[in-house]
């Protein structure tokens, strides 16, 4: 089993209003941890020498959760394509080398602890529109809805999203467009989400840019970061929704019930 | 005190009872339901799909979770798929049939009346998570497809990909998002329960930490529901989450909640083996790989050294074929544990340390070609390589079993209510369906048959009930009951805080899920059992002694929450090996060494376990100093008890 010499640079910030900065150790660790498995062996080295361990998020450690998202080298979990930070392991990095880690950097993401970052924004663009209304108990038959295959691999292909926040650290603009689109592009490309399909679309880019994320220039940055390969594809299909749903706009009236 | 346990489940034909006991339910009137709150504790399948659910009929819900958002829930590592008697395949699968494989599958220590309603509305979860969205696999048709798995005959299995669980969580999380939107449902992320409140024998509310704040803070109601996960972390390594914990339901036995059967645990057949002792957790392949992959070791010892492509055929023991051949790859995940144990105990198993058998696909991707193998399992071999290294293509899988879900929890009655009034319980936390084995793709099954269906008629019946007795009393965060659970509550932070020893709540983890695999695993004999009973004890006091964790209590601490956990790990480390020890039969996944056939199956002792064992915690704030049996027996009035045979 090889050991890597590494020379790590942490982002340290001690809270929300603090002002942080980049730390340096030295770690041995062996090739096979993983990125993540690397930051708990220098943490119990921190504990032992009495020093506060490093705060960083991670929970499945098998690349779904979503909840793992730091920026490594300036990529959002690192150099290697398709993989979570928690599923990147050190096999990819060689001894010696120098990691910078530290927190995914945007307006909307605040910073809450060390590389600890708070994504509320993303639950809030999901809850303004991202799903398809139906009381528990009211669902039709489920194969009395027929959807070809190609339109379901393609909605599974943007359903795929986990929602760690790669692609807004990923974008020099901090635009949430990918994540934003693969839930509009998910539902609307479904039989049972085109009722709610203008509503979603209009409610859910309108809570995003209330949200402070910037807007799509077309740097392609989310999708090469994107974990689950979501195509920027998606981005280009919920503009043409937003379009048509502007255009197809008109106030709702208040309709009361019988009686 | 002698508990008298009530499973409440209605009599006669089995068929028809959740339906009489929807109509003998009461009913509350919808302009009252925004005056009642409910507090739901976990946003998994079966937390997120209550929740939301509740928050549609109008209840006043608040959801906590320990996670950033509510769709990070562990239910979204689930690869597999979910059961459901649909029968689209017209193989001959049934209610009936799902009903009897879940009950024989558990080895006859699940309540058949909880079993047959799974069954039941295992056709409404399906039609209920298709109508959200959920991208299940389809055939050039459009319609849904199928798969056999783990132990079924038949093809019932709803699948998404790898991530069933991950697409039907953000399904839950969906509707949970909409009622959050609507206000209904407040949501309260990065909070972590840390006590449970109860005033006049009911169960009214929760002591809360915010994860971010350090604030200790307290939540009334008139109803908790806690759908927090099970305790396999107490194992350390593990396939959950890490930061999984067993503290919501400790805290509650600890005030009460009998916890039944924490026995059962379930090792699964599927993991990529332990490969160092940095390791944080272990990472399972689906078992649906067992449909397509062969498992084999090599016949000789002296050929484990080899690379698997110098060994001849002829010199490979495909050992589940061999043993079990109507079944084959497919037995059930306790028996494909345990040979996998056994083959690795003769000497004959592969990778380091020589724990690992091989799943190879060689003749799946000859048959099928590499194209329909990579669509089937793409993900699957993608993460295999890059955790180990290896391509699974070329070179065939090495696997070992770990510890993948708890069918122990909080005992509860068929209204899904624990002993104590107000307390309801979904999900993998409560003890009630797969009894001491579950099936693979069940798990689900049960979260959301517990989240979408169960739960919101049974909260409603006790809500309007308990107010029709004018029981439930308006409480306010002032109430001395409160006041205590809240002092209690920040003592201890305290106490974790300020001990000031040398360890790292992670190395006491760690020690702990060493030995508690060690002695309380897949072989489980007294002698084992006993060593463990007396040291988890000593642990614990040195825990106590030698704990660091630096920092403070009101800011984002990490290591003080991993400390509240491993703490109640080592209390409830203590019930597992009790129940184990006290339990002389092998039954699913507890295997007694003392307790098997001649053959080396595990063999049951009806006369003498047929029932469920809910444990009264006794103790104080130090720990537990004894824990007291009740027992639910259990009866069996459709499937009769057989020995497990999957030859």
């Amino acid at each position: 089993m090889s050991e890597l010499n590494i020379h790590l640079h942490v982002w340290r910030q001690p809270g929300p209003q603090a002002d942080g900065k980049f730390v340096h150790y030295e770690l041995k660790v062996t090739e096979h941890a993983s990125f993540l498995e690397m930051l708990d062996i220098l943490n119990e080295q921190l504990i032992s020498k009495g020093e506060e361990p490093i705060a960083f998020d991670s929970d499945c450690r098998e690349g779904i959760c979503g909840m793992c998202g730091i920026m490594i080298n300036g990529v959002p979990h690192g150099p290697q394509s398709a993989t979570t930070a928690c599923q990147l392991h050190m096999r990819t990095f060689k001894s010696g080398d120098e990691i910078w880690v530290e927190p995914f950097r945007a307006r909307a993401f605040p910073v809450l602890r060390d590389l600890v970052v708070d994504r509320g924004s993303f639950d809030r663009i999901i809850q303004s529109g991202g799903y398809i209304s139906v009381r528990a108990g009211s669902a039709p038959e489920a194969n009395g809805i027929r959807v070809a295959k190609p339109d379901a691999d393609l909605a599974f292909d943007a359903a795929a999203c986990i929602g760690c926040g790669a692609c807004v650290a990923a974008c020099p603009n901090a635009s949430a467009s990918l994540f934003t689109s693969a839930k509009i592009g998910h539902l609307g490309l479904l039989p049972q989400g085109q009722p709610q399909r203008d509503r979603r679309v209009l409610a859910m880019v309108r809570q995003m840019d209330s949200e402070g994320f910037g807007n799509c220039t077309n740097h392609r940055e989310c999708e090469a970061a994107c974990p689950k390969e979501i195509s920027i594809a998606f981005i280009a299909r919920m503009n043409r929704d937003f379009v048509a749903a502007s255009a197809r706009e008109r106030p709702e009236k208040a309709i009361s019930g019988p009686g | 005190m002698t508990i008298e346990l009530k499973s409440n489940a209605p009599g006669g034909d089995i068929a028809t009872r959740w339906d009489r006991h929807r109509f003998d339910m009461k009913l509350v009137n919808p302009a009252n339901r925004r005056k009642y709150n409910v507090i739901v504790v976990g946003s998994g399948l079966a937390g997120g799909a209550a929740a939301a659910t509740m928050g549609q009929l109008g209840y006043n819900v608040k959801c906590f979770c320990y996670q950033d958002t509510p769709r990070r829930a562990h239910s979204i590592a689930a690869q597999g798929g979910i059961n459901a008697a649909k029968n689209y395949q017209n193989d001959g699968d049934s209610i009936y049939r799902l009903f009897y494989d879940t009950v024989k599958g558990g080895d006859f220590r699940a309540r058949e009346s909880n079993v047959y309603r799974l069954a039941q509305l295992s056709v409404n979860i399906i039609d209920q998570c298709t109508a959200q969205g959920v991208p299940f696999a389809r055939e050039y048709s459009g319609l849904l497809d199928n798969r056999s798995f783990g132990g079924a005959q038949v093809s019932r299995t709803f699948y998404a990909r790898g991530q069933t669980g991950q697409q039907l969580l953000l399904g839950a999380y969906s509707a949970l998002a909409e009622q959050i939107h609507a206000g209904t449902v407040k949501m309260y992320p990065r909070t972590e329960m840390l006590d449970l409140i109860m005033i006049d024998g009911m169960a009214r509310g929760i002591v809360t930490r915010d994860m971010v704040s350090g604030k200790v803070e307290s939540h009334v109601a008139d109803v908790v529901v806690l759908c927090t996960g099970g305790y396999g972390n107490v194992f350390f390594l593990s396939t959950n989450a890490m930061g999984c914990n067993v503290t919501a339901t400790w805290r509650a036995a600890r005030k009460g909640a009998l916890f039944a059967n924490p026995c059962y645990t379930q090792i699964h057949p599927t993991c990529i083996p332990v490969a160092g002792d940095y390791q944080s957790k272990l990472t399972l392949m689906s078992e649906s790989l067992r449909n397509d992959g062969r498992v084999w070791v090599p016949k000789r010892k002296e050929d484990c050294g080899k690379k698997p492509h110098e060994i001849a055929e002829a010199d490979r023991d495909y050992y589940l074929e061999r043993k079990y051949p109507s079944f084959g790859n497919l037995v059930p995940r306790d028996i494909a544990s345990r040979n996998a144990k056994d083959v690795c105990d003769e000497g004959r198993g592969v990778g380091p340390g020589g724990r690992g058998v091989y799943l190879d696909f060689g003749d799946s991707i000859a048959r099928l070609g590499k194209a329909k193998i990579s669509e089937r399992y793409g993900n699957l071999f993608d993460m295999y390589q890059r955790i180990t290294g290896d391509d699974p293509y070329s070179t065939p899988m090495r696997i070992y079993p770990a510890i993948h879900y708890t069918m122990g929890g909080l005992w509860v009655d068929y209204n899904l209510m624990s002993n104590l009034p107000g307390l309801f319980v979904g999900g993998e936390a409560n003890f009630s369906d797969h009894g001491a084995n579950r099936l693979g793709a069940s798990a689900l099954m049960q979260g959301l048959a517990d989240g979408y269906f169960i739960l919101p008629s049974t909260v409603a019946n006790y809500i309007a009930k308990q107010a029709a007795d004018g029981k439930l009393k308006k409480v306010d965060e002032s109430h001395p009951e409160v006041r205590k659970a809240e002092a209690d509550v920040k003592t201890r932070v305290n106490a974790l805080l300020s001990i000031n020893g040398k360890r790292s709540p992670d190395s006491f983890h760690r020690e702990l899920g060493l030995m508690v695999w060690e002695y309380c695993g897949m072989a489980r004999s007294e002698q084992g059992l006993n060593t463990l009973l007396k040291r988890i004890p000593e642990l614990r006091a040195e825990f106590w002694q030698n704990l660091s964790v630096l920092g403070s209590g009101d800011t984002l601490n990490q290591n003080l929450e991993k400390a509240g956990r491993v703490a109640d790990f080592l209390e409830m480390g203590e019930l597992l090996a009790r129940d184990a020890l006290h339990r002389k039969e092998s039954c699913g996944g507890h295997f007694r060494v003392e307790s098997q056939t001649e053959d080396g199956e595990a063999k049951r002792d009806d006369e003498n376990f047929q029932y469920a064992a809910a444990w009264e915690f006794r103790g104080d704030e130090k720990g537990p100093t004894d824990f007291v049996l009740h027992k639910e027996p259990l009866e069996f009035d459709y499937v009769k008890p057989s020995q497990r045979s999957y030859k």
